[in-house]
């Protein structure tokens, strides 16, 4: 059997196991359809919310992305994982007690305005749908890349796919699939670490494998790839640097935030029976997320590890230092022809030179030294890091199967989550909450399933035809997450006179002043043409990276809402007793 | 102020100490030993690992988990202390 037939009927496989589950848990009420009955245990609930959480970002693109970065991509580690205990701590325990299906009915209900609920709404909808973007991007890469399918081909089958099971379950039916969506998807990941960390340390933990000897060596593997990158002109691997330590806090501050206040994964902590299963379930969230993310370093310091050897396997500047472009290894040739790895022979030496060109010390000593033109690596993804992988390893073929549909999983389950949160907003929050609020039950459920099989055909549009500034976007949905959303819910919860009058300007100022600096830099409404400031670290107002400004503007926010708190009149008498009630687990009726 | 007010404020300072605590431990972990001070701890060696770059990439996830569950686990001896448990 063929690699794209094997590869298929594994992947044919588990969305057969998605369907199945689809027609067993099928959403009989509101409550089923928006929070799963509230009857989900709390350690299922965590690996749901794992699968929730985890995107085709996660899976596929962060461990190239540390694989670059270095130290600096510690950020990424910790602001996405750091903002789980701000969940658990400051927000998830209380919003369960509150009881409600959505989060921005609890800030509707909390503020007594509806101006409220649909600020949220808006701000849940932005964020919601540019973080769809990505999902459907994540499930075209898989399909195009390593299924060899045509995109569209593809993107239909996992629309239609998310269609059954998010449609007919709702929240019940996405529960139930997520955790089997997680159960592939870190398989899928861990698999390839495993022997890779094997093969280079001998160690099979890959997170004791990063800090372990080289097998056969005395040298340690990161000291050993300190010293290679700061041959080839980068900065040593571990070293502090590449970021600012400004802009890294602030990085890693607003992903934090931003990770608490993102509203599909609140949703998920709706699901358990009590207050103690919600603090409890983040808990256990971490633990399957933290399997992933601490393995991801070791993954991406694994692949440039081998693909700098690959490239150098010999001392820099020899003959023998340099892998021939004709003696490129077949996976070189097969990621060659997605567009995702290039060369180029700039000084017609027929050997490959990968280093750091953009370092002009650098590049001026290694042309007069070794007659090197320019790096001939000219194309290079940082998703082959994790794609290629099994590859690399020379893993058997399954295991090139289980990585596609762990990175298929992986974007439909984060797509589902989110579609889920858009159309509990729409059917819930607009539909019941301002502009019907007589609807029936029944007909809030069929209107519920029509604002998803809605929202799945938009989002399907959007990855079909993806604008081009999708991979901005992301960034700027933690921002908008962090600057409006977080604030709002933690004072709402911890300062009992938050009224609505502060609610709101804080709220419109967290929003307006993120969306402001991020458009100077990247472009009103992401058209490049029109950004006003350079986006460099010169141009930058006091040299904040615009990816960092949401902990900037949920301070612009707390501050706004604070001051204006302080202005107006208190809020009435039941909303501070609503407040008290929150803050504890159980109250006496 | 009836009784059960006055209890509910004492829970609620409790609970206050004891998220200040652990926000503290996430706060050290993260911002202070894996970005702030991380240059100084990579001369500190952890097995294979420089110190500041094994909390930014390794030490700070374990540290986040380990926490959440002693929050839980404390405040479900607070709500049984105050008597505001669930069944």
């Amino acid at each position: 059997m063929d690699q794209q037939t094997l590869s298929l009927l594994v992947v044919g496989a588990t969305f057969v196991l998605y369907i199945g589950i689809a027609i067993w848990a099928r959403a009989g009420s509101t409550s089923e359809f928006y929070v799963a009955g509230r009857g989900i245990n709390p350690i299922a609930n965590g690996m749901a919310t794992a699968a929730d959480w985890m995107s085709a970002a996660s899976f596929i693109s962060m461990a190239g992305l540390i694989a670059f970065l270095g130290f600096t991509g510690g950020a990424f580690l910790m602001g996405w994982t750091g903002g789980y205990v701000l969940m658990a701590l400051l927000l998830a325990p209380y919003l369960r007690k509150f009881g409600k299906f959505t989060v921005p009915e609890f800030i509707g209900d909390r503020y007594y305005s509806k101006l409220a609920r649909v600020i949220a709404v808006i701000a849940l909808i932005v964020i919601s749908v540019t973080y769809v973007i990505g999902q459907m991007r994540g499930v075209g890469i898989a399909f195009s890349n390593i299924l060899e399918v045509p995109l569209a081909t593809g993107l239909f089958a996992g629309m239609a796919v998310v269609f059954i099971y998010a449609v007919l379950g709702g929240m019940k039916g996405i529960t139930y699939t997520q955790i089997a969506q997680y159960v592939i998807m870190i398989f899928a990941y861990t698999v390839p670490a495993v022997f890779i960390a094997i093969t280079l340390t001998g160690n099979p933990l890959p997170q004791l494998g990063l800090g372990s000897t080289l097998q056969g060596t005395d040298t340690y593997l990161l000291d050993a790839l300190d010293q290679t990158m700061i041959d080839l002109g980068f900065h040593a691997y571990t070293a502090v640097g590449g970021m600012s330590l400004m802009n890294m806090f602030l990085l890693t501050l607003a992903l934090m935030i931003g990770t608490a206040g993102l509203p599909h994964v609140i949703i998920r902590f709706f699901t358990v029976p009590r207050v103690r299963d919600a603090r409890k379930s983040a808990g256990w969230a971490l633990v399957f997320i933290g399997i992933l993310y601490t393995t991801a370093p070791a993954v991406g310091a694994m692949a440039i590890w081998n693909l700098v050897n690959t490239v150098h396997p010999g001392e820099i500047g020899t003959e023998e230092g340099h892998l021939a472009h004709a003696d490129k290894p077949a996976w070189m040739e097969r990621w060659e022809q997605t567009g995702l790895l290039a060369f180029e022979d700039k000084n017609n030496d027929g050997v490959i030179q990968y280093y750091n060109d953009g370092n002009e010390e650098f590049a001026a000593m290694a042309e007069e030294e070794y007659g090197w033109e320019g790096s001939e690596i000219v194309t290079l993804d940082r998703d082959i890091m994790v794609l290629a992988n099994p590859e690399i390893a020379g893993l058997p073929g399954w295991v090139i199967a289980l990585v596609a549909a762990g990175g298929i999983a992986a974007a439909l389950s984060t797509a589902a989550g989110l579609l889920l949160a858009i159309s509990s907003a729409i059917s819930h929050d607009l539909l019941k909450g301002v502009f019907m609020p007589r609807i029936s039950e029944k007909r809030e459920l069929l209107a519920g399933r029509i604002a998803m099989a809605v929202a799945i055909l938009f989002a399907g549009y959007l990855g079909l035809n993806p604008p081009g500034f999708a991979a901005e976007v992301v960034a700027l949905a933690f921002g908008l997450a962090a600057a409006s959303l977080f604030p709002t819910l933690m004072m709402g919860i911890f300062m009992k006179k938050m009224n609505k009058e502060g609610a709101i300007a804080g709220m419109l100022v967290g929003l307006g002043t993120t969306l402001v600096y991020i458009f100077m830099y990247k472009g009103w409404f992401f058209f490049p043409a029109t950004a006003m400031l350079p986006d460099t670290p010169e141009g930058w107002l006091l040299g904040v990276n615009p990816t960092g400004f949401g902990a900037i503007g949920a301070v612009f926010n707390f501050v706004t809402a604070y001051i204006v708190m302080k202005l107006t009149a208190e809020p009435p008498k039941d909303i501070q007793d609503l407040v008290e009630s929150v803050r504890v687990p159980r109250t006496e009726t | 102020m009836s009784q059960e007010d006055l209890s509910r404020q004492a829970y609620w300072r409790a609970h206050l100490r004891l998220l200040g605590i652990c926000l503290a431990i996430w706060f050290l972990v993260s911002f202070v030993l894996g970005i702030l001070v991380a240059q100084p701890l990579n001369a500190i060696q952890l097995g294979g690992y420089p110190l500041g770059f094994w909390f930014a990439q390794q030490g700070s996830i374990y540290t986040f988990i380990i926490l959440i569950f002693v929050y839980a686990w404390r405040m479900n001896v607070l709500d049984r202390k105050f008597n505001v448990h669930e069944e």
